[in-house]
């Protein structure tokens, strides 16, 4: 069976990552497997009841999602960009630590948000993270508002923000596109075609081909890339945010990918045509590809990346053992912190009976 | 006559009114080939086709508002949020244009928006909302809120044929959970009734949604426990609301204990309580109280909703105080 028309195609030369060192084309691969390693884990800790809700898998988006957040500057309050649930890899990118997002899932006492938010949904804005809220489109004008701080202050910084193919139907994408245009502020939005939102197809959700389509009509230039090749979703990452940073405002990448899971866990993916998912498994997955074109171009050596990959299993290994026996939050746990002043909440009278 | 769930009972009515009128469709996120979130809408589309049941973008100030235009065209568009938090997106479609159309300009817009609410599903803040108190505030939207499976059926019913618009909330904790036989035959539910869950003489509790289920199970433990007598009101539709039921359960118990599951601050319960002040305050023999969610967004760890949200146990304590009152 025919793959859907929007195969992946790269509209800008991929490159042959000479610009990348021998180190850094490893460093990549350790966020690929560990991005992949620690959803599988998550997998596991989800079927023992472990992980408290739902859980959100990125798999076939490994690649864009390290590739963009690899091509920004990081470190101590450099570049920031806003992961959505199928930024993992990105998130990782930035610092956020393996037992960080088990505990997340878990809703661990410990966890960034003690317990309070799910999943990816937490921030950490010096290493350069601000998490989702579930309402689409929301991170476009709020990565604006760190974007124009950037630019009020002088400051050589990036923002970076991605939205789904669906997301892009919702009014605070539109809203915070254009503003950010208006404005001309150093943004880069990456446009994640993976062909599903939750069960509906790119043709009942836009009525144009390519996402790539819809940003220059806010005047913001548009390139699409094919999201699965590593280098190409790097280069054109890092030529749009070279760019912001030379004040020449938004740019727009629409990465050409696949999501190989359901919505969530529970998502039987019945309403996906059959092969298709097999198809993009055996002929397109981004880290495969990959490692193809590190090892045919002798980039590196194969057994650089096993070493990787056995670290990568010790480390969640590790990270796992660490967290799991772990106590959830104390219930009363629940009332600080909705102001600053007062800083807890009421407990309510019917609790001191 | 077998048992059906809340859910089956929601599609069932869902179900006979577009069988009943080729006026009514359907529009929302995945309700079409995927029948929904939780399936409410699964086989719509097989039955009446995907011109009746629309899959739409993510985009619901357009579900919203696009539902609106169709209503006043003669249609009778069912809107579906995937989940209730995200009316929030439409907010201003329906508090702005939806709810001051008849008044404003003599607008006809029979429509329904209905979705899952509701939390104890370890859903987090963006998956287990209950916002009916910032509609309860917007003169022109009717507010029902079943929690039985005959009045999910028999308000879906009575919704799609009311000739305003209608915010339909489902509380997804109930979906599988409650069972119940339906009676055969049509099964409506005026909007703007309440019902009495059970008779008592001591206490009366008034709910809502899953908080009367809730309700129901401390009545019977203080019933064992305290030899109370408890009176459970579920309101099943909070605008416009039913005075007289307050009053009468007022009178009779003289008593109330007001519980639900959203927050404290701004809550219906305050509603409810300056209605019984205003109408029946010579009847009272005790303060009007309140059990609630506790004024935080709701957190996701289990350990922390189940202290933020109203509990069986917290309503059997409350309503001890208040008998011994």
């Amino acid at each position: 069976m025919a793959l859907p028309t929007s195969r992946p195609t790269a509209a800008i030369p991929t490159g042959t990552g000479a610009a990348l060192s021998s180190d850094q084309l490893l460093e990549i691969y350790y966020y690929l497997r560990l991005t992949r390693t620690l959803e599988e884990r998550l997998v596991a800790l989800y079927r023992q009841s472990k992980v408290i809700g739902g859980l959100f898998r990125s798999l076939g988006q490994e690649g864009e999602s390290v590739a963009t957040a690899y091509a920004l500057e990081r470190g101590r309050n450099k570049d920031i960009l806003s992961p959505l649930i199928r930024n993992l890899g990105a998130l990782l990118v930035m610092g956020a630590q393996p037992l960080e997002i088990l505990r997340q899932y878990m809703a661990k006492a410990e966890s960034p948000t003690h317990g309070r938010e799910l999943n990816v949904h937490f921030n950490d804005l010096e290493k350069g993270y601000l998490g989702q809220i579930s309402h689409l489109g929301d991170m476009i004008p709020v990565m604006a508002g760190i974007a124009l701080t950037f630019k009020l202050r002088r400051e050589s910084r990036v923002g970076l923000v991605y939205i789904g193919d669906g997301g892009t139907s919702t009014g605070t994408f539109h809203e915070g596109l254009n503003f950010a245009a208006v404005q001309r502020l150093p943004l880069v939005v990456i446009g994640e075609y993976n062909h599903w939102a939750y069960s509906t197809p790119p043709e009942k959700q836009f009525a144009v081909k390519d996402l790539a389509e819809k940003s220059p009509g806010y005047g913001i230039p548009a390139v699409t890339v094919d999201g699965n090749d590593v280098f190409a979703v790097y280069e054109a990452t890092r030529f749009a945010a070279d760019r912001a940073r030379r004040g020449k405002g938004v740019q727009f990448i629409e990465v050409k990918t696949y999501r190989r899971k359901g919505h969530a866990e529970h998502d039987d993916q019945h309403y996906v045509p059959e092969g298709e998912l097999d198809k993009w498994a055996s002929e397109n997955d981004p880290v495969d590809r990959y490692v193809q074109r590190l090892l045919s171009a002798d980039l590196v050596d194969e057994s650089d990346l096993k070493d990787i990959d056995d670290r990568v299993r010790d480390e969640v290994d590790q990270a796992t053992d660490a967290c799991v026996d772990e106590p959830l939050p104390d219930a009363e746990s629940a009332l600080p912190g909705v102001f600053v002043d007062p800083p807890v909440a009421d407990k309510l009278w019917f609790k001191a009976l | 006559m077998a048992e059906v769930t809340f859910l089956e009972a929601l599609r069932q009515g869902l179900w006979e009114e577009m069988e009943r009128d080729e006026r009514v469709f359907i529009l929302g996120e995945d309700v079409g080939l995927y029948g929904g979130a939780f399936k409410v809408t699964e086989g719509f589309t097989k039955r009446f086709g995907e011109s009746r049941v629309i899959d739409t973008p993510i985009s619901e100030a357009a579900i919203v508002g696009a539902a609106a235009g169709a209503a006043h065209m003669g249609l009778r568009p069912v809107a579906e949020m995937q989940f209730i938090d995200f009316i929030s997106c439409a907010y201003d479609m329906l508090t702005n244009y939806v709810a001051t159309a008849r008044y404003r300009a003599g607008l006809s817009t029979p429509m329904v928006v209905r979705g899952p609410c509701g939390g104890y599903v370890r859903g987090g803040p963006f998956h287990s909302q209950n916002p009916e108190a910032a509609f309860l505030h917007t003169p022109g939207l009717k507010i029902v809120y079943p929690a039985t499976a005959r009045d999910a059926k028999g308000l879906i019913k009575a919704s799609i044929r009311d000739e305003d618009p209608v915010l339909y909330l489902e509380h997804k904790w109930l979906y599988r959970r409650i069972k119940e036989q339906l009676p055969e035959g049509e099964v409506l539910t005026p909007i703007g009734e309440a019902r009495l869950a059970r008779e008592g003489k001591n206490l009366s509790i008034i709910s809502y949604g899953a908080t009367v289920w809730k309700s129901l199970e401390a009545a019977d433990r203080l019933a064992q426990e305290d030899g109370l007598s408890v009176e459970v009101v579920d309101l099943r539709t909070l605008l416009p609301m039913d005075d007289a039921a307050i009053v009468a359960t007022v009178k009779k118990t003289n008593k109330v204990l007001i519980v639900h599951e959203d927050t404290r601050t701004g809550g219906i319960a305050g509603e409810i309580a300056a209605r019984i002040n205003e109408q029946a305050f010579e009847w009272l023999d005790g303060p009007i109280m309140r059990v609630t969610a506790h004024d935080v967004p709701l957190p996701y760890a289990p350990t922390l909703e189940d202290f933020v949200l109203p509990q069986t146990d917290d309503i059997v304590k409350a309503a001890r105080w208040l008998a011994a009152y």
